[in-house]
């Protein structure tokens, strides 16, 4: 899943449940949209859990722009 | 030494020994008699009180400057600048190649100067700012690649949401080579294309600031393609590049949790979505088992419902016979009436009728009309003798007559009324006299 579908997906997902909520669904309908609905509950979760971030630092290589992991003794409190 | 100089050696050699003994200086000083021809460079004296020096900016140095300010005269300044001879006239100057308002008054003139340019470009216009995404996949940090800034922000990102990758633009925040850092980090966020930018500053004075308030840096942030948050000094400090930002947060921190959300927050939203899911397709089919165990009570062996409706349908059709003849009967009954009092009320009757009468009232109109003419006859008969009887001059066929004065005709009735020898007439039953009274007696 892309991205910026996320908020999509989730915005679909509450559509869905409103319309199951209105219970004007046929019996085959509303197992459609069950079926949709927990597929995108899977495809966001899928998307939160995914591996730990990366946290990278820019840096100019020769004119060129490089990658190096963040420092981390940055990140300890002396300034 | 030589014995004897040529003045352009001698000026020369004045212009080794500036650049000898003062290289680069900074001078501070008011800008007095500032003029700028159309070669584009300024001239002007940098005064104090007691002094002055020639001074000179070339087209162009101005840019170099990370205050987007305009020259003026009286104004207060500090510049990095050479000391130089100009030969042709053997005058010394100042090149100045870098520019500071000096004071808070000037910076400000400065930052004011900028904001009002900028804002007529369109700069701020909210319909120019580009939405933030809801999910990044990588954020791009532009600031200090040290200090508490970084460190908040990726703290609070990890703490949030720590699928989300980031990339640190590391960049002084503060002094001459700080804005041209900054350019090139957001050119290069936008070259390796993150999903969102956060440009961010820890507290400092308005002057600590004074990168994030340079044309360049709104520039470089005007023109991203890519969404930017700026976090710059504290909560009340408003930079440029907070204006031209696609969104303003009041601190580095709040940037971090403006960009990312929190994971547990989207969790617990997407498990409270999935929860409302499982319960309502479990009470659709609840619904749906409960109908069908209705229906299937309710359903019996299709012999049992024919039997049924069998029955009724030959009550129904008993009730309706009955109640047919009845309503026959009754409009049989109508009908009689109605065609007697039909017959009554026909109109060939009516004329017999009629007829039978106009006869009858022809009849005694004429029996009333003969009696009524019989009894006028006698009448006339009876008045006529009675008339008879009446009618003076009837009575003279007895004999009688009478006498009339003459000439005014009257009938005499008392002897006095006429005189001896009036002439009068006698009127008797047939004929007439005209005799005079001899006598009267």
């Amino acid at each position: 899943m892309a991205k910026e579908k996320f908020e999509e997906a989730i915005k679909r997902l509450e559509e869905i449940v409103h319309t199951m909520e209105r219970g004007d669904l046929s019996l085959e309908e509303s197992l459609k949209a069950f079926e949709e609905g927990i597929k995108l509950v899977r495809l966001c979760t899928k998307k939160l859990e995914e591996a730990e971030r990366k946290v990278e630092m820019l840096i100019k290589n020769e004119g060129n722009i490089d990658f190096i992991p963040f420092p981390e003794e940055n990140l300890k409190n002396n300034g | 030494m030589k014995d004897v100089w040529t003045v352009s050696e001698l000026n020369e050699d004045i212009k080794n020994l500036f650049y000898e003994h003062y290289g680069f200086l900074w001078v501070e000083g008011e800008v007095s008699d500032l003029r700028r021809p159309s070669s584009g460079h300024f001239y002007f004296y940098l005064k104090d009180e007691n002094s002055r020096i020639r001074a000179v900016i070339f087209r162009g140095t101005n840019s170099l400057s990370p205050f987007a300010f305009e020259l003026e005269d009286g104004m207060h300044i500090t510049c990095r600048a050479r000391l130089t001879v100009y030969s042709p006239r053997g005058e010394y100057q100042l090149i100045i190649d870098r520019v500071e308002p000096v004071g808070i008054g000037a910076l400000k003139k400065a930052y004011e100067q900028l904001k009002a340019k900028l804002e007529a470009e369109g700069f701020f216009d909210a319909a120019r700012k580009k939405p933030i995404p809801f999910l990044p996949n990588r954020i791009g940090v532009v600031t200090s690649p040290t200090g508490a800034v970084i460190r908040d922000i990726l703290n609070i990102t990890a703490r949030r949401c720590p699928t989300v990758n980031i990339v640190v633009a590391p960049v002084r925040v503060q002094g001459w080579e700080a804005p041209g850092e900054i350019v090139e980090a957001i050119e290069n966020m936008n070259k390796i294309g993150v999903d969102v930018i956060i440009l961010a500053r820890g507290g400092g004075s308005f002057e600590d600031l004074y990168p994030f308030n340079t044309e360049e840096v709104a520039r470089a942030i005007f023109a991203s393609s890519i969404p930017i948050v700026s976090a710059i000094g504290h909560e009340t400090d408003y930079t440029i590049s907070d204006f031209v930002a696609d969104l303003r947060a009041p601190t580095p921190s709040a940037a971090a949790e403006l960009v990312v959300p929190s994971r547990e927050d989207l969790i617990n939203t997407l498990q409270s979505l999935k929860r409302r899911l499982i319960n309502l397709l479990r009470k659709e089919m609840d619904r749906r088992l409960l109908q069908t165990i209705d229906l299937e009570r309710r359903l019996r062996h299709p012999r049992e419902v024919i039997e049924v409706y069998k029955s009724r349908l030959q009550s129904l059709e008993r009730q309706i016979h009955r109640w047919l003849l009845y309503q026959i009967r009754g409009f049989n009954r109508e009908v009689d009436h109605l065609s007697q009092r039909l017959k009554t009320a026909s109109p060939s009757n009516l004329t017999d009728k009629y007829k039978t009468q106009v006869q009858l009232l022809k009849k005694e109109i004429c029996a009333i009309m003969k009696n009524y003419l019989a009894k006028s006859k006698e009448q006339l008969t009876l008045e006529e003798q009675k008339l008879g009887t009446l009618n003076p001059f009837s009575i003279l066929g007895r004999g009688y007559s009478v006498a009339v004065k003459m000439p005014e005709e009257w009938i005499i009735r008392d002897s006095k009324t006429v005189s001896q020898g009036d002439e009068i007439r006698v009127i008797l039953h047939k004929g007439r006299l005209l005799a005079r009274v001899a006598k009267v007696e």
